[in-house]
């Protein structure tokens, strides 16, 4: 492969998008608008939502244990509350940072002695022993935050004081992130959807592009060049990754400018860049097949929808308010893996080398030269002519 | 490998699309260094026979060489030494002219100072150098056709394929393509045109095909002599029996 070739078609497609109204406002101004938009609306506004929460229990209870394990059956009788029993705090923080759970309840030691003193002497707060029961939540769920603590404080309470629940009880429920989780915004949670989505529409762009050369002769007249079809490929591919990166870097300035809130350091960036740029490959695969089923540059318009449509409504952030059967099925697109990648990330502050995290990248990665693979053979069999 | 003197080598050639045959049993030679003239009504078989020399279209049947490699076997030899101008203008309106040369340039892998040198020349004799860096999209028609010339020729190939270059052009923009043509020296060139004045302008030899089959081959004064005829249109209506004329 020729480096120069390469260049040369990457250079000209950097060009075509910098140069064309229609293809910089998709690549480049639309993410920013979007951005800016969902910033300004979002930015400062909650949300609502009845779902089923995944919730770890430590029980660290040593003395009275039958208080603890009526509160975990007290958790369990809720039908929002999918309750699962760990051993130790530190694989259950695992398991949330990794988006497995959207909170761990912790036990403390006097949990039951505490329990026991207000049984005794319900009407004597002095004699009370006062113990904390942590509450850890995904800051990566809206919902979670702000579902589940006020359930967890009515099911403590119950457990303690019964039918007539007491305004004061020797438990406290304490939640060491909610803290930080209050502080985020509905435009917190939807940020690294945007990411994906923002990348979705090189699907569009790659498509008409193809179509809109092959109409002019382009492609025919390339084609009697010395110029190889992997020359033209990796020159599309590199083109379209640095667009992808220039599009990252434009939706990070314009989500911090509107006041997004990130755990994420310098190498959960970078990794954020990495994955969706990866993800920018499956999109170019995507295009190539678009191009090649597609007869013009309007089909293409049109057909590019049957990939951008699944991708964009089941894996970005449009998938939030949507139904768990929704959000399952958002598995099958692989701008599921990469919102979910950057939610671990830029809001759990997950490392980089949680599993979770690398198992996304590996997800995106395999789909990528996939999509990719495919795309080149059909747009070699029935798109280059 | 073909002969030294034939540069391109057509041999019983037949291209068919499905029932049409496009290119029927045709056979010619074209000397180095030689301007031949394709001449042809429209649907003659003229552009299908250039896509078959340039590697575009297999053939069907028969075999060509072109600067002594078969094309169906050795097409990226072949792709180093032509230079191709299609017939429809195929440029990229975002890029300037001189972006879209230098691009087609990069594509032969030409040195930086090469292609910048022979850019800045062949701009200047197609007369297009005060444009040269505005957008393409922005151009005549007449302008793009040129454009279009100088991208083919732009890694100076030792044989061009040109394809109708001057079709729909205005008369002052013909004869400067037609200055241009002539002045390209050391190359072997196959012109298609359906202009009869044209090829009586440039070509050393011309041969004449209609429904894919050659009728008649040689120098134009030559088959002017033989058919008794003033000039070429009058060889090719004689032939064909049917009046050339653009978009007919």
């Amino acid at each position: 492969m020729n480096t120069q070739r390469i260049l040369s078609f990457a250079k000209k497609d950097l060009k075509l998008l910098i140069r064309e109204p229609a293809s910089l406002f998709l690549i480049v101004l639309f993410p920013v608008i979007l951005t800016l938009v969902f910033g300004v609306a979002f930015g400062a506004i909650g949300g609502d939502q009845s779902a089923s929460y995944q919730v770890g229990v430590v029980n660290m209870d040593k003395g009275l244990y039958q208080w603890s394990q009526t509160f975990v059956e007290t958790l369990t009788t809720t039908e929002i509350l999918n309750i699962q029993v760990y051993a130790d705090t530190e694989s259950a923080q695992k398991d949330l940072n990794q988006g497995k759970l959207q909170a761990v309840i912790v036990i403390p030691e006097l949990f039951g002695e505490s329990c026991n003193s207000f049984f005794t002497a319900p009407d004597d707060p002095s004699s009370w022993l006062e113990a904390t029961v942590e509450l850890y939540l995904d800051s990566g769920s809206l919902f979670a935050t702000q579902a589940i603590p006020p359930l967890i404080q009515q099911m403590l309470v119950m457990t303690i004081s019964g039918d007539q629940p007491s305004p004061s009880i020797p438990v406290h429920l304490g939640i060491p992130s909610l803290m930080e989780a209050e502080r985020l915004t509905m435009f917190d949670y939807m940020a690294p959807g945007i990411f994906a989505f923002a990348a979705i529409f090189l699907i569009m762009t790659v498509s008409q592009s193809f179509t809109v050369d092959r109409e002019r002769g382009l492609l025919r007249r390339i084609n009697t060049t010395p110029a190889t079809s992997a020359e033209f490929m990796v020159g599309h591919a590199v083109s379209n990754m640095a667009a992808a990166v220039v599009q990252v870097a434009l939706v990070f300035v314009m989500a911090f400018l509107v006041g997004f809130s990130t755990r994420a350091g310098a190498a959960q960036i970078l990794f954020a860049f990495v994955i969706v740029t990866a993800f920018a490959l499956c999109c170019v695969g995507f295009g190539l097949i678009t191009a090649s089923v597609s007869k013009s540059p309007g089909a293409a318009t049109g057909i590019s929808f049957i990939f951008i449509m699944p991708q964009m409504f089941l894996g970005t952030f449009v998938s939030a308010g949507f139904s768990s059967t929704a959000q399952a099925a958002g598995r099958v697109v692989p701008s599921y893996y990469v919102t979910d990648a950057l939610t671990s990330l830029l809001l759990r502050g997950a490392p980089v080398t949680s599993p979770t995290v690398l198992l996304d990248l590996a997800v995106v990665v395999v789909c990528s030269v996939v999509v990719l693979v495919l795309g080149v053979l059909l747009f070699e069999k029935y798109g280059n002519a | 490998m073909g002969t030294a003197e034939n540069e391109i080598v057509i041999d019983n050639l037949t291209k068919k699309f499905e029932d049409v045959i496009a290119v029927n049993e045709l056979s010619l030679s074209v000397l180095k260094g030689e301007l031949f003239g394709l001449l042809g009504p429209n649907g003659a078989g003229k552009t299908t026979t250039i896509n078959v020399l340039c590697g575009l279209l297999q053939p069907t049947s028969g075999s060509v060489t072109v600067g002594g490699y078969d094309v169906s076997k050795e097409p990226k030899k072949v792709k180093k030494l032509i230079g191709v101008c299609p017939q429809d203008t195929a440029v990229f309106p975002y890029l300037t002219g001189r972006e879209n040369v230098e691009f087609f340039g990069n594509l032969y892998a030409m040195p930086k100072e090469t292609l910048e040198r022979n850019v800045n020349a062949l701009l200047e004799r197609m007369g297009l150098t005060e444009d040269a860096d505005r957008r393409v999209g922005k151009y005549s028609g007449g302008m793009r056709r040129r454009v279009n010339l100088v991208m083919a020729l732009v890694h100076d190939p030792v044989i061009a394929f040109l394809d109708e270059p001057t079709v729909a052009m205005d008369p002052q923009s013909r004869r400067a393509v037609w200055d241009f043509i002539k002045g390209l020296n050391n190359k072997t060139i196959i012109l298609t045109t359906h202009y009869m004045e044209e090829a009586e302008e440039l070509c050393d030899r011309v041969g004449i095909i209609d429904y894919g089959k050659l009728i008649a081959l040689g120098a134009p004064d030559q088959l002017k002599e033989k058919f008794g005829a003033e000039n070429l249109e009058e060889v090719f209506i004689e032939l064909t029996g049917r009046r050339i004329r653009e978009g007919a």
